[in-house]
């Protein structure tokens, strides 16, 4: 049992281990990310059952059964709104969002837009594959101009979204960008998204081995420069981040594009959370109270 | 018959056609008169035509009724609508300088107020409706002081010259009356008590507050707004987080997610916004977390009337969501029970771990009623079911916890995060006892069955928890009227008008939709000479659904689709006609032009 492996108080990798095993194709991006979460968890010592990690659909999205957390696996899409409400419900969980490209940026787009500019305290994952995996191999938001596909089998003619841009855009306070195959980078990101008030988002290469032949690790490997090897980038720079977003093909950053942290979490601007949290709330409220509810309509 | 006055009010929208009204409901209420409004109104903000009935009686007043006693256009267009439709005893106060009277029926007496010599009305624009509240109340036997009062309240917040101009201008309308008109003949009395006036959406919000509720959320739409709006403005006083999210989709899902992090958790919409949720539904019933969603219905499809009333998303609430899932679906019978309703469907969802749908209609959200504030109870029974919000209310924290654990019962003991060795994925994909997917990798037949059983196992717990639908009146009543939800009043009203005309009446009034209790409506139904399902839609909604559920068929039918609500008389004369042998599905016309 995990809980055997563990002594009383501290956090280990056992701990965080999943009831299953994953089920994502042999060097699938998704893996690294998996251990990457596990070591930042174990790094940053928060116990398993104050996480909440919720997905939605997709192949990333079954992310919340291979890690020992607390899990929701939600609806294609809708990760972001569930995970809002566990949040304004119970402030003091951490919780971790997971999925992919498809669900984040596809049909989850306006809770992804929304859910930035509420600056929800959360980390944001997405394993972004620039495709569709479970479906097996359909266009995707951020799929390159003229990649064949499934769906759109003599190229797809659409522009690519930006997510990074985007998210710049629309009021995250902490935009960071990783590669599933640079680990020790990535966990530091993690811990780095978790740590941080507001909203945290992640955009993580994650390569889909078995239906995007366009973007392979070896496609990445020569383009990712470090945005942290700069030692003049400044990410409380806004106007440079939104800069370093727009790049890609020869040169594409990872690394924390920006973070601010002048501004409230949505928890933290609400005072009916002043009290803690909701979920340990009194249901009953005092008499004096409903009697002048009462009292307005006479 | 109950003694009753009713007074119209109509004008165009942004001419103020609800202030006189609020001013007539707290006069009447404070008096200790029951009074029920209804307010027909379009999707515009200025323009239109507004029409207002307040309805007043000292015994409850469950309808709009079908005579107008008072009328008050405010302009024109109102009077020309309207007149004509007053009848014997009735009166009609209005602006004789910029509306032109019309002829009215025999013993309707019309009223003309002078305004402009009465009230400068270059200084105060909303004069006319401000001196018809007077010259009315001097016509209904009601002393000046009591206006005196609601309008010092109503303009405090203006200064003492405001208080002091609008009540020398009641005061002129008043004094004006009780010289040139002729009072009438049934002057309203006064008893000991005083009532709550309230619409369905605030009590629905209150009695949200009152089931425990900390967590509602909801994108605007008509005619749901107003519990938003009731939550939003008291969310500090009750410790309620109230959100306004970016479409239904996310208001579904937020909620679920609140509840899932153990709180009550509720949200409001009409039925467009109620399609978005549907997916959301399936979740809930899937992942075992209970939310509550209310549906006020307005007439559809589509866009539809968004300002109208129907009983018309019955079918969308009995196929929301794909798959096969337990549920609760109430509709409250009027708006005190609004309020009462709330904390019931909490307690089944919470104790079945499943959604739970309140359908109520535009006539109960936006609808007025006064209730008496004993009946406005905060202190319901609550009941979480099995929720484990403890490392020491757990069974066991060894690890050995599963989430879906098949029970004889189907309830599974739920532990909320935060609770240390339960940790367990809920999982909208169909999961084993312990929430791993089991419709991924492989997929197995015994399994799905095992878990589809087991959540299916509670429909039978809800149905015993819920009481099955009693008949009110004889059991050899010529004529059984069938209703569900907002037609109690006016169903209830016609009933005892037929009774009065020497056709025994009773009525079967459903409120729990899912779990119907078919057999306890087919012992009911089985011994009645006669039975018709009213209803405010189309199709017969309610009347398919009981054939689908219980092979039962009525032996006549009153619909309405227009828009407007019955009155009492529509279902009257429809009953009358179909007891003759005439026809077997009446649909009343709506004779006021609204």
């Amino acid at each position: 049992m995990a809980t055997a492996l563990a002594s009383a108080n501290h956090v280990a990798l056992a701990d965080l281990k999943g009831k299953v095993d994953p089920d994502w194709c042999p060097g699938c991006g998704d893996f690294g990310v998996l251990a990457a979460v596990q070591k930042a968890l174990v790094e940053l010592q928060i116990p398993n059952y104050n996480v909440v990690t919720i997905s939605g659909i997709g192949c990333s999205s079954n992310f919340p059964g291979f890690i020992g957390t607390y899990g929701m696996h939600t609806l294609h899409g809708r990760a972001l709104a569930v995970a809002t409400g566990v949040k304004l419900a119970n402030h003091d969980l951490t919780v971790l969002v997971t999925g992919g490209d498809g669900d984040g940026f596809g049909i989850g787009g306006n809770h992804f837009v929304h859910s930035m500019r509420r600056n929800v305290d959360l980390l944001y994952i997405v394993m972004d594959n620039q495709i569709y995996g479970l479906t097996t191999g359909q266009t995707s938001p951020t799929s390159r101009v003229g990649m064949k596909t499934k769906s759109m089998p003599f190229g797809n003619i659409e522009a690519p979204a930006n997510p990074i841009s985007l998210a710049l855009a629309a009021g995250a306070t902490f935009v960071a960008r990783g590669f599933s195959a640079e680990q020790k980078h990535l966990t530091e990101l993690i811990k780095q998204g978790i740590q941080h008030k507001g909203f945290s988002f992640l955009d993580v290469f994650s390569p889909c081995v078995t239906y995007n032949h366009d973007n392979t690790y070896q496609w990445f490997r020569p383009r990712v420069k470090k945005l942290e090897d700069d030692a003049a980038y400044d990410p409380a720079n806004w106007m440079a981040a939104m800069g370093k977003s727009l790049l890609w093909d020869e040169e594409i950053p990872i690394g924390k594009f920006f973070e601010r942290t002048d501004v409230p979490t949505l928890h933290e601007a609400e005072p009916v959370l002043n009290a803690g949290p909701l979920a340990y709330a009194d249901t009953q409220m005092p008499v004096e109270v409903t009697r002048a509810f009462v009292e307005e309509l006479m | 018959m109950k003694k009753t006055f009713a007074i119209g009010i109509g004008g165009a929208a942004g001419q103020g056609v609800a202030t006189p009204g609020d001013i007539f409901a707290k006069i009447f209420s404070r008096r200790g008169l029951h009074l029920n409004a209804y307010n027909a109104y379009q999707s515009i903000i200025r323009g239109g035509h507004t029409f207002l009935t307040i309805r007043t009686g000292p015994e409850k007043v469950t309808n709009m009724g079908d005579r107008v006693d008072l009328l008050i256009p405010l302009n024109q267009d109102a009077m020309d609508r309207h007149l004509k439709l007053l009848t014997d005893g009735a009166a009609c106060v209005y602006n004789s300088d910029t509306i032109k009277p019309g002829v009215g029926a025999k013993g309707v007496q019309p009223c003309a107020l002078p305004v402009s010599k009465l009230a400068d009305i270059t200084r105060n624009k909303v004069a006319q409706n401000t001196l018809a509240v007077g010259a009315g109340l001097s016509m209904m036997g009601i002393g000046f002081q009591a206006l005196e009062e609601v309008l010092t309240e109503q303009f405090r917040k203006k200064g003492e010259a405001v208080v002091a101009e609008n009540i020398a201008i009641a005061r002129a309308g008043y004094d004006y009356a009780t010289a040139n008109f002729k009072p009438f003949a049934w002057p309203l009395p006064m008893t000991g008590t005083r009532y709550a006036v309230l619409s369905g959406n605030t009590a629905m919000a209150m009695g949200g507050a009152a089931a425990g509720v900390k967590f509602y959320c909801a994108y605007p739409m008509s005619p749901s707004t107003g519990v938003l709006h009731w939550m939003a403005a008291h969310a500090r006083k009750a410790n309620i987080m109230v959100r306004q999210v970016e479409d239904e989709i996310g208001v579904v899902n937020m909620a679920i997610g609140a509840a899932h992090a153990g709180v009550r958790s509720m949200c409001a919409t009409s039925g467009g916004g109620f399609a978005l949720m549907t997916e959301g539904l399936g979740l809930s019933a899937m992942m075992e977390t209970p939310v509550v969603v209310i549906d006020c219905q307005r007439a559809g499809p589509s866009t539809g009337v968004p300002t109208k009333t129907e009983q018309g998303d019955l079918w969308q609430m009995l196929g929301a969501a794909f798959g096969d899932y337990p549920r609760a679906i109430a509709a409250p019978l009027d708006i005190g029970d609004c309020f009462k309703i709330i904390p019931e469907v909490f307690n089944i969802a919470d104790r079945f771990q499943c959604p739970g749908i309140v359908l109520c209609d535009l006539l109960l959200s936006e609808g007025r009623l006064s209730v008496d504030p004993k009946q406005l109870d905060f202190a319901p029974v609550i009941d979480r079911g099995e929720l484990i919000t403890s490392a020491r209310s757990a069974p066991n924290g060894d690890g050995a916890y599963k989430r879906y654990k098949i029970t004889e019962s189907g309830i599974s003991p739920r532990a909320v995060p935060g609770v240390p060795g339960h940790t367990h994925t809920a999982a909208s994909d169909e999961h084993d006892e312990d929430g791993v997917l089991i419709s991924d990798e492989f997929t197995n037949p015994t399994k799905r069955r095992a878990m589809m059983e087991k959540r299916m196992r509670k429909v039978a717990g809800i149905e015993a928890a819920v009481p099955p639908p009693v008949l009110w009146g004889p059991r050899d009543a010529d004529v059984t009227l069938i209703g569900w939800g907002s037609t109690m009043g006016v169903i209830e009203e016609a009933c005892e008008i037929l009774t009065e005309q020497g056709i025994l009446a009773s009525q079967l009034q459903i409120r729990w939709l899912v779990p119907l209790h078919g057999n306890a409506i087919l012992d009911i139904l089985k011994g009645s000479r006669h039975t018709i399902i009213v209803e405010n839609n189309y199709s017969g909604q309610f009347a398919r659904y009981l054939r689908s559920e219980t092979s039962f068929v009525p032996d006549g039918y009153i619909r309405k689709y227009d828009g407007e609500p019955f009155m009492p008389h529509h279902i009257v004369e429809a009953v009358k006609e179909q007891l003759s042998g005439k026809t077997k599905l009446s649909v009343p016309a709506h004779e006021i032009l609204v």
